[in-house]
């Protein structure tokens, strides 16, 4: 063991690794272009970080596009936790013909290459006539395999499989036994589901910036890419962008990061032994 | 007791549905699409047999993006899954506020991320050149040079990914029953060795997960490179295309030449690539770690 010091001193240079982007960020967003020349670029942040956002509502539409992102997130989050979350219970505790195979689709579909799909999945979209409309950004994203997988390793750990079966015997309906044994078991996977889903698609560039209209209906990741294009690039007011843009899934994050954390790392209870 | 029924068949109904649209349908659309001449606005403009395809495997700049694509996808995965092996073993005995501290990368969004690495990695004013003049490197063209937007790029993914990897190796970790490391420490096994004998074995089916997501995310990537270059460029991968990927490439054809017939093509020597990839990586992680 080289000790608790040389441990303590390379988690202290991962937890640096991880935050000084978005310490650099701040740091940029709130000095004006004149500080970020000198010689020594600047360290700390510095006092124009509202005069930037103000720049920033005057000159693009950033409150729209996250409105924008925040209604196609949500929905996205809601139908992952619903679709991915009956899928996986009856993967996971109910019996019927063809399960096994279904559910090798189901795993065999996160082969397949989303991104590379793009030109076809835009035909698609563009032949049920919903281009740039919010069903186009949301549909393709209703429902994830990972989320299916997810969701049916949850109800195996967490579904009592007796339980469902006696309720079933004593003439339980399905959608009794869903609501009152497996839904109570399986919240805070669902949860955490929502969440990533939420992250995922706030997060996601490429898909919107071709089924919308950037000039219509922008999320707030096409205009801040839009607004770092062209032939020069205003740094403290993209970065402020940045910053306003992150926000809201950060806030989300710290409200549910110890639930993420604890259900992502489920070993922990073991720990102890 | 199978139950005629069919009410598991409407509860699994959705994802095959939206699989179906958006999955399965077009991967066949494409396949047709790709034997003929077809403008993504205008549509089918004659049977063309398999010219897309030889067109393709004469494409310099089809080779162009594969090469950045597999030279990026190895500088950013080989040392972000080692990485995360050793952080996920320092982690292992510490509490979840440190977990939440590596996750952080990872829930911004990547343009974000691109945004402020291009900053950070500015040839004139950025932070990263400013620290290494002061060991005496002289000022990096990050964005012009090849290898140095390679490794650019590379780091932005480490950065996003290193600490999800990690912590998905941790929950491995923990699940790996303690009586397997006191039987290899009664036989006189050091913690290396009880690295390479239990731990490694213990975690396998996670290291393959992350291998084969890292190869399909490497094979796909696209948002990072995109933003990497900040001079009003975007898409093209940098002047001289030195960090065009081919999902880059890909979109430039399909979307900037509306030539979908060839995007299309691509798309397919792709999914093909892809599945060899894996498959590869696969086997060579099996191979490394025997059971």
């Amino acid at each position: 063991m080289t000790g608790r010091f040389g441990r303590a001193v390379v988690l202290g240079l991962l937890v640096l690794f991880s935050l000084s982007p978005l310490y650099s960020a701040l740091v940029v967003a709130s000095r004006d272009n004149a500080d970020l020349a000198r010689a020594t670029p600047p360290l700390l942040p510095g006092g124009h970080l509202l005069e930037h956002v103000g720049e920033l509502v005057e000159r693009v539409d950033l409150a729209q596009a996250m409105v924008n992102s925040a209604l196609i997130a949500s929905a996205v989050a809601v139908a992952n936790a619903v679709f991915c979350t009956v899928a996986g219970f009856a993967f996971a505790r109910l019996r019927f013909r063809g399960r096994e195979a279904l559910f090798a689709v189901v795993l065999a579909s996160a082969m397949v290459p989303t991104q590379l799909g793009i030109v076809p999945v835009f035909m698609v979209v563009d032949a049920l006539g919903w281009y740039d409309t919010f069903a186009a950004a949301i549909v393709p994203g209703l429902v994830s395999a990972f989320g299916v997988f997810w969701m049916r390793q949850a109800c195996l750990e967490a579904v009592c499989e007796e339980l469902v079966d006696a309720a079933r015997v004593d003439g339980c309906s399905l959608a009794r036994v869903y609501w009152h044994v497996a839904l109570p078991a399986v919240r805070g996977p669902a949860a955490v589901l929502a969440m990533l889903s939420f992250a995922t698609s706030w997060n996601e560039f490429s898909w919107p910036l071709v089924a919308l209209d950037p000039n219509d209906t922008p999320t707030a990741q096409v205009v801040l890419s839009r607004l770092a294009g062209g032939y020069y690039t205003d740094y403290p007011l993209v970065l402020t962008g940045v910053l306003v843009s992150v926000v809201p899934v950060l806030l989300l994050f710290v409200l549910f990061a110890r639930k993420v954390v604890a259900v992502l790392a489920r070993g922990a209870a073991e720990t102890g032994r | 007791m199978v139950r005629r029924t069919l009410t598991p068949y409407l509860l699994v109904a959705p994802f095959f549905v939206v699989f179906g649209a958006f999955g399965v349908f077009p991967l066949l659309r494409t396949a047709w699409v790709s034997t003929h001449r077809w403008h993504l606005i205008s549509g089918d403009e004659g049977f063309a047999g398999l010219d897309n395809f030889r067109h393709l495997l004469a494409d310099p700049l089809f080779y162009n993006a594969l090469g950045n694509t597999l030279s990026i996808f190895l500088l950013a995965t080989v040392p972000q899954l080692g990485l995360a092996l050793g952080i996920a073993a320092l982690l292992a005995r510490r509490g979840p506020a440190w977990q939440v501290l590596v996750l952080v990368p990872n829930v911004v969004p990547v343009v974000a991320v691109a945004l402020v690495f291009g900053q950070l990695l500015g040839r004139d004013y950025g932070m990263v050149n400013f620290l290494l003049g002061h060991v005496g490197v002289e000022p990096i063209a990050w964005q012009a040079d090849r290898w140095a937007a390679h490794l650019g790029v590379a780091v932005m993914v480490m950065w996003r990914w290193t600490g999800y990897t990690a912590l998905l190796y941790l929950a491995a970790m923990r699940s790996v029953p303690r009586e397997l490391y006191e039987a290899a420490e009664l036989d006189g096994a050091g913690a290396w060795h009880r690295f390479r004998v239990v731990t490694l074995p213990g975690i396998r089916p996670t290291l393959l997960f992350t291998v084969v997501a890292s190869a399909i995310g490497g094979v796909q990537m696209f948002t990072e490179p995109q933003l990497f270059d900040g001079s009003g460029l975007a898409g093209a991968g940098g002047s001289d295309r030195q960090f065009q990927t081919v999902a880059m490439y890909l979109y430039e054809v399909g979307f900037g030449r509306f030539d979908a017939g060839y995007a299309a093509a691509m798309t397919w020597v792709l999914f093909v690539l892809c599945a060899v990839f894996t498959t590869a990586a696969v086997g060579l992680v099996r191979r490394v770690i025997s059971r």
